[in-house]
């Protein structure tokens, strides 16, 4: 337990901490600039994520995706580079799954695994190409890994038109069952249970527990952290930088891949036509910087940030708070984490008239 | 007399604690109006903290600061601006792709109306440049100049704040012997013009030729405070470092084998293609120290680059016991035998923000030795840095401190302990005690010559000629990407090294070729 509050008064987990409720402080000035009720709008947020086992399961859902879209960003990080392509790399994922997934008729433990596997594939080679045209052209990660998202939307879009398509539906076919990972059968069977709960959360956790192994504990992720700090030194160090430019995103891209065919493997059983990105790209940024770009960090920022995106409604429909002013109470603590400066100022403050206090 | 003395800067009893150490423990210091007084100490003795602290950028614990004979404080940097004190830092705070003008005058803009007056802005600098002697281009944009220019535009941006006194920190750290001269002559300048300087140093050489007076700190203590006149180098080495230091290498003499290392008719040209290599060749031999000697820029990182598969070579060959390793990757070509001290230590030496325990293993963490399972074991990787450590006096407070935090010294002590580990045939070292202090120095010299007596061949880069002459068995000359002769270090004088470096005509006699 001391341990415990040990890691939470750490100044590196208390300005996240901080940040978070400065975030919250704000949001709720905002509600208030409006006429809404904060103390109502926390209060029915706070109900819709933990009142009942239906909605908390949906958050877990809701968390999920956010957890492999923000190991990707942050592994990408570690290595010294901006993956802002998880987006891109979560379609590509959804896309390689959908196709094993619908296409393929194999028994259910040789059919999931796989489609799980293309999908990370795909991710990774998403991935990897942006790290190969940084490694070999030069080319800026950003710039190559925004273009590939809006190819990866248009390409699975073209892709589930053209090949897979429902007859009459905007979105592919249902996969097959035996490609399911959904456990919502089971549970609704056995307890009436209804929430879409899948074994993809189990998988996120494994991935982040892997993100771990392969940054600290292997040759590879000794490179790709010492070319992340310091290309020259890894260079003279005898490390083959381009290759370790594009490993870096290869992986990267294989965590969001892995994201995006749990999504269709375990939540939605088939891929839409979208007219836009899922979210769970960008939203990986944010939770990557939360979190501090270590695995811990992330699931914790995962689980803040699906439980405020899913518990939004809840606000609306408890003190009337427009969607809108939670994604303010959001961006306002990624604002607070990202400009650390101030919180660290504010924590200083508090320090100083503790002092005084004593 | 003695009551006309007025101090401009005067320091009582200053102390600053950091967690763990007090960087300055009641230090007392002052500075006489019109005098270069030195500031002389080993890395982490302190020096630093106090200017800083003088600058504004530290709040001190206890004691008073004096500034024109009126007690001040100094809560920030504009304060000590205000208050005529500027500071010339050892790593230029400049913007690169602007001008000089532009540099100097940032921050303080002459104003005509909304827009900046340049035209009163070059002619202030060019005034100010002209009246203490710092030749500079006011139109020429900082990465176009050469260090020694960088320099004076930093000097001419207190000037320009109107700084009365000025701050040194290691100003010749990054100079060649040239501009080290000019450099002096801008010092003696200065003080003409009624100015005062305080020269952060561990260059004792510098001091007994620029300084009036002399304060030695040593952690974080006043040990003494002299005037140059009445000291020696000897003296002032033993009361920095704490005991007595022998200058010189004692060595033996050397007993050179067979070759080592051959380069063989080296080329390489730049992205413009200019030739930076123009045909180089030399050879070093086992239980021998190669020196090269040569002014900055004349081909000497090049060369290594090439040796060590950092850079390809456009054409010609290295061997390394007659085995052909051109163009060969790093990986390959110091897994052949070849150790490299780099020239530029958190460039390329260290990776700053890893452990001090990974960086020991920076080329050598895929051994089976450093895993279990094939999994990285960190006890194994942390048991050989504590070893290496040990055995080359490495201070630091863990394996696991990150080598950032270490101080110069001892991280360039870290490096050389992992690359002689290695127990190479050849180790390169370049510029391997730049910006150490007196006590670092001695021991590196000693390992090297140690390398030497082992019958390994050492080749040493170095652009101090002091260095180049007490180490080395040999000493080639670089001059724009060529050896332009070969002297024999026991028959050559500094000035004719000098002349050879400057391109000159080598003079008959005093060179031997192989």
């Amino acid at each position: 337990m001391n341990k415990l509050v040990k890691l939470f008064t750490k100044e590196s987990s208390l300005i996240p901490l901080m940040a978070i409720l400065l975030g919250l402080l704000f949001g709720a000035l905002v509600m208030i600039m409006g006429g809404y009720n904060p103390i109502i709008a926390y209060a029915s947020l706070f109900k819709k994520v933990f009142g009942d086992l239906y909605n908390f399961g949906e958050t877990i859902r809701q968390i999920t995706p956010l957890i492999f879209t923000g190991l990707s960003v942050a592994f990408a990080f570690r290595t010294g580079l901006f993956n802002i392509g998880a987006e891109g790399q979560f379609v590509m994922g959804s896309l390689g799954a959908v196709i094993i997934g619908t296409q393929l008729s194999l028994p259910w433990y040789i059919h999931a695994p796989l489609a799980i596997l293309v999908g990370a594939l795909f991710g990774g080679i998403w991935g990897g190409i942006a790290g190969y045209l940084k490694a070999k052209r030069g080319v800026h990660e950003v710039i190559t890994t925004i273009m590939l998202n809006w190819i990866s939307l248009y390409f699975s879009n073209y892709i589930i038109a053209n090949y897979l398509r429902e007859p009459g539906q905007q979105h592919s076919e249902m996969i097959k069952p035996t490609a399911s990972i959904s456990l919502l059968n089971w549970l609704s069977e056995a307890f009436g249970y209804n929430a879409r709960l899948h074994w993809g959360t189990i998988i996120a956790l494994i991935a982040a527990f892997i993100f771990f192994i392969i940054l600290w504990k292997t040759k590879q992720g000794y490179e790709l952290r010492a070319v992340g700090f310091n290309p020259h030194a890894s260079e003279y160090a005898g490390m083959n930088v381009n290759r370790n430019i594009i490993n870096a995103m290869f992986i990267g891209g294989v965590f969001a891949g892995l994201g995006g065919a749990v999504e269709i493997l375990g939540v939605f059983n088939y891929q839409t036509i979208a007219a836009g990105f899922p979210g769970y790209g960008f939203d990986g940024i944010a939770v990557a910087l939360i979190g501090a770009n270590t695995p811990v960090g992330v699931i914790l920022a995962s689980i803040l940030f699906g439980s405020l995106t899913y518990g939004a409604p809840g606000m609306k429909f408890g003190a009337g708070v427009p969607i809108e002013v939670i994604r303010v109470v959001i961006a306002s603590v990624i604002f607070f984490v990202a400009a650390s400066g101030i919180v660290t100022y504010i924590l200083s403050l508090f320090k100083r008239k503790k002092k005084e206090v004593l | 007399m003695m009551n006309d003395i007025n101090y401009v800067v005067e320091m009582r009893n200053i102390t600053k604690r950091f967690p763990g150490i007090i960087a300055n423990d009641h230090i007392s210091f002052k500075v006489r109006k019109g005098e270069i007084h030195a500031l002389l100490g080993e890395n982490g003795a302190g020096k630093s903290t106090l200017m800083n602290v003088l600058f504004g950028l530290y709040q001190p614990e206890e004691g008073q600061i004096l500034i024109n004979e009126k007690e001040v404080k100094i809560t920030d940097p504009n304060v000590a601006n205000d208050l005529g004190i500027g500071m010339v830092h050892q790593h230029f705070m400049l913007v690169e792709n602007f001008t000089v003008t532009e540099n100097i005058i940032l921050g303080s803009e002459p104003k005509k109306g909304l827009k900046i007056n340049y035209q009163e802005a070059r002619k202030t600098v060019t005034a100010l440049s002209e009246k203490y002697g710092l030749k500079v281009n006011p139109d020429a944009k900082i990465e176009d100049i050469s260090v020694g220019m960088q320099q004076r535009v930093e000097i001419l941006k207190t000037l320009y704040r109107g700084a009365d006194i000025l701050i040194f920190d290691e100003p010749t750290a990054v100079l060649t012997p040239q501009e080290i001269l000019e450099l002096a002559d801008i010092m003696n300048n200065l003080v003409n013009e009624e100015k005062s300087i305080i020269l952060i140093t561990h260059k004792l050489k510098e001091i007994m030729e620029i300084a009036n007076s002399v304060t030695i700190i040593r952690r974080g203590r006043v040990i003494d405070s002299l005037l140059v006149q009445d000291t020696n180098p000897d003296e002032l080495a033993s009361k920095m470092v704490g005991r007595e230091v022998t200058f010189g290498v004692e060595k033996k003499e050397a007993s050179p084998g067979n070759n080592i290392l051959e380069v063989a008719n080296i080329f390489v040209k730049d992205y413009r293609g200019v030739q930076l290599l123009n045909g180089i060749s030399l050879e070093v031999k086992e239980g021998e120290i190669l020196g090269i000697a040569g002014v900055d820029g004349n081909g000497q990182s090049e060369l290594i680059d090439v040796i060590t598969g950092l850079r390809n070579a456009d054409g010609g060959k290295v061997l390394l016991k007659g085995n052909d390793i051109t163009n060969h990757t790093p990986r390959y070509i110091t897994e052949a035998g070849v150790s490299h001290i780099p020239e530029d230590r958190h460039k390329r030496g260290l990776i700053l923000d890893f452990t001090v325990g990974e960086n020991m293993v920076m080329e050598t963490y895929f051994y089976p030795d450093y895993q279990t399972n094939h999994l990285l074991d960190y006890q194994k990787i942390n048991q050989h840095a504590e070893k290496l450590i040990e055995e080359f006096d490495v201070r630091t407070p863990s394996v696991n401190t990150l080598a950032r935090a270490l101080s110069g010294g001892n991280q360039q002590k870290a490096i050389i302990a992992r690359e002689v580990d290695k127990d190479p045939d050849l180790l390169i070292a370049a510029q391997p005690t730049r910006g150490l202090d007196v006590g670092a120095i001695e021991f590196i010299h000693r390992r090297l010559v140690e390398q030497r007596d082992k019958g390994k061949a050492v080749l040493l880069i170095s652009l101090e000629v002091d260095e180049i002459l007490s180490l080395s068995d040999r000493i080639a000359v670089i001059y724009e990407g060529q050896i332009v002769g070969i002297v024999n270090p026991k028959e050559t004088t500094e000035q004719e090294l000098g002349l050879m470096m400057a391109g000159a005509a080598k003079q008959e006699g005093a060179i031997h070729h192989e």
